[in-house]
């Protein structure tokens, strides 16, 4: 029976060993730990959220470089489409040129010929003009060789003024 | 394998044999030996000598003043300067002053005892385990990796008991009583398994002594009656129960007031019963070699290899227990804490749905 009745040394001794231990380690030493144990499961739930946060900005970045890649490739289409379209105007505007000056150039040649043809034939003229003056003295120097021939000449000539007055 | 075999088997025989030396076994005497305080520590014995660690006796008697001296004195018939070891009656084992006219008075004992000298020696363990471990967070910070061996270990077991024994039971000023509750419960399971080990220094039955139990439990006590808010006195004194139960004839409160002393008592004698239950067991065991030693080598050997067998397994027992009962003690006494901290009901629903 004895063992079931505390011995009032052995609780007096308890009292100051576990008394001391006791209150260094509930001052100083378990407070460190759980302290510690704390801190480190709240920055663990704080990592886990940043990296929460960098995985969906991550997807957004991803996100909008498809975006972009796509906005480039569009981009690039369009300007392919516009420098086809002014290659084929460039070429359409200089065939347009061309045949102009092609025309002009026709037309010039064709004025010239025109005069040319002209001139020759305002020389055909002059010369076919003095030949029938030539021949018209030829005639003539015939016909007047004699005095009657001149007075009758010279009468019808006069007639023909008068009826022309 | 076969080599260790054949060394067991020449251990089976040869223990035995050694033992058979002893004419009767006192295993009363061994037992309680053990499971009671002592004013020595008895470390080994050989044929020729025992070996013993002599520790301080001090005694404060109203008849003749203070008296101090070490343990060995009291060898020889076990008495010395008027005082001597009570055989019988109420203080068996025990220093008792005889007085001149013949009767016996037990004087103040403040001795340094097996017990006081194991607490003492446990606690500064248990002060550099723990300051030791304290030492690496002092010089790590939070962003560091966590700890790795022993540190880890500690805080692994820290951790554990925090959240699955302290936060559940006590609820949302846990932090509060976490330190003290590690306390308890490191301190309770270092002694258990120290108390396993049967070499000095350790091998003092320190958790099987009632004084350090009631000791613990009355630090439960304290706390959970000094700390216990007007929710906790007013179930106590003024319970929520049909008038008639609280008045005139205060029944209820009546009960609930017992129970205040109850709760540290069953605290105080479960650690207690458990650890000397454990001890009681494995010593029993170990007393079954030298007792068949002397029916004749054939039972001897194989008696002994059955107690080996199941002082193994007892010891692995009593390691499971020795866990086991730092666990409840704490488990029960955050249960006691976190009672005397309840909020009002009306409250704790609210906090309930808000959660």
């Amino acid at each position: 029976m004895d063992l079931l009745i505390p011995e009032v040394g052995t609780l007096i001794w308890m009292l100051i060993a576990a008394g001391i231990v006791f209150f260094i380690l509930v001052k100083w030493g378990f407070p460190m730990i759980t302290d510690m144990v704390d801190r480190r499961s709240d920055y663990i739930d704080k990592s886990l959220d940043a990296a929460k946060k960098a995985n969906e900005r991550l997807a957004g970045i991803e996100k909008e470089c498809n975006d972009l890649l796509k906005e480039t490739k569009a981009e690039r289409a369009r300007i392919l489409k516009d420098a086809s379209d002014r290659r084929d105007e460039i070429v359409a505007d200089a065939q347009q040129r061309a045949r102009e000056e092609g025309e002009k150039i026709i037309s010039e040649a064709r004025e010239q010929i025109r005069q040319e043809k002209d001139e020759v034939l305002r020389g055909l003229r002059r010369q076919v003009a003095e030949l029938s003056c030539q021949v018209a003295e030829r005639v003539l120097r015939d016909q007047l060789g004699t005095g009657d021939g001149q007075i009758e000449m010279i009468e019808r000539m006069i007639d023909d003024a008068e009826k022309g007055v | 394998m076969k080599k260790f075999i054949a060394i067991l088997t020449m251990l089976l025989t040869f223990i035995p044999m050694m033992a058979r030396d002893n004419e009767e076994v006192d295993v009363q005497g061994i037992i309680f030996g053990h499971l009671k305080d002592s004013y020595e520590w008895h470390v080994f014995s050989t044929n020729s000598r025992d070996y013993i660690i002599d520790l301080p006796v001090i005694l404060y008697s109203k008849v003749s003043g203070w008296h101090f001296f070490m343990s060995d004195k009291l060898e020889e018939n076990g008495s010395y300067d008027g005082f001597h070891i009570s055989d019988e009656g109420a203080f068996a084992g025990k220093l008792v002053e005889t007085l001149p006219d013949g009767t016996e008075l037990k004087p103040l004992d403040l001795s340094l005892t097996k017990v006081a000298l194991g607490v003492i020696i446990n606690c500064l363990l248990l002060c550099i385990i723990i300051m030791c471990t304290g030492r690496w967070y002092r010089n790590h910070k939070e962003t560091d990796a966590a700890p790795r061996g022993f540190v880890g270990l500690i805080e692994y077991v820290v951790a554990m008991i925090v959240d699955d024994v302290i936060k559940p039971s006590i609820g949302k000023d846990y932090r509060r009583y976490a330190p003290l509750l590690l306390t308890m419960f490191f301190f309770i399971l270092l002694s258990n398994i120290m108390g396993l080990i049967p070499i000095f220094p350790a091998g003092a039955n320190v958790t099987g002594n009632i004084a350090v139990t009631l000791f613990l439990a009355l630090i439960t006590f304290f706390t959970v009656n000094i700390f216990g808010n007007r929710e906790y006195w007013k179930e106590i004194l003024w319970p929520d129960v049909p008038i008639f139960l609280k008045a005139p004839l205060p029944l209820l409160p009546l009960i609930e007031l017992v129970g205040i002393f109850t709760k540290p008592f069953a605290l105080t004698v479960r650690l207690f019963a458990n650890i000397t239950a454990g001890h009681c067991i494995i010593l029993a065991l170990t007393c079954v070699i030298f007792i068949t030693a002397n029916m004749g080598p054939v039972i001897g050997t194989t008696m002994t290899g059955v107690s080996l067998f199941f002082m193994i397994f007892m010891n692995c027992l009593e390691l499971l227990v020795a866990y086991i009962q730092a666990y409840v003690f704490t488990m029960l006494s955050a249960v006691f804490i976190g009672l005397s901290r309840q909020e009002h009901d009306g409250e704790k629903k609210k906090e309930i749905t808000n959660n």
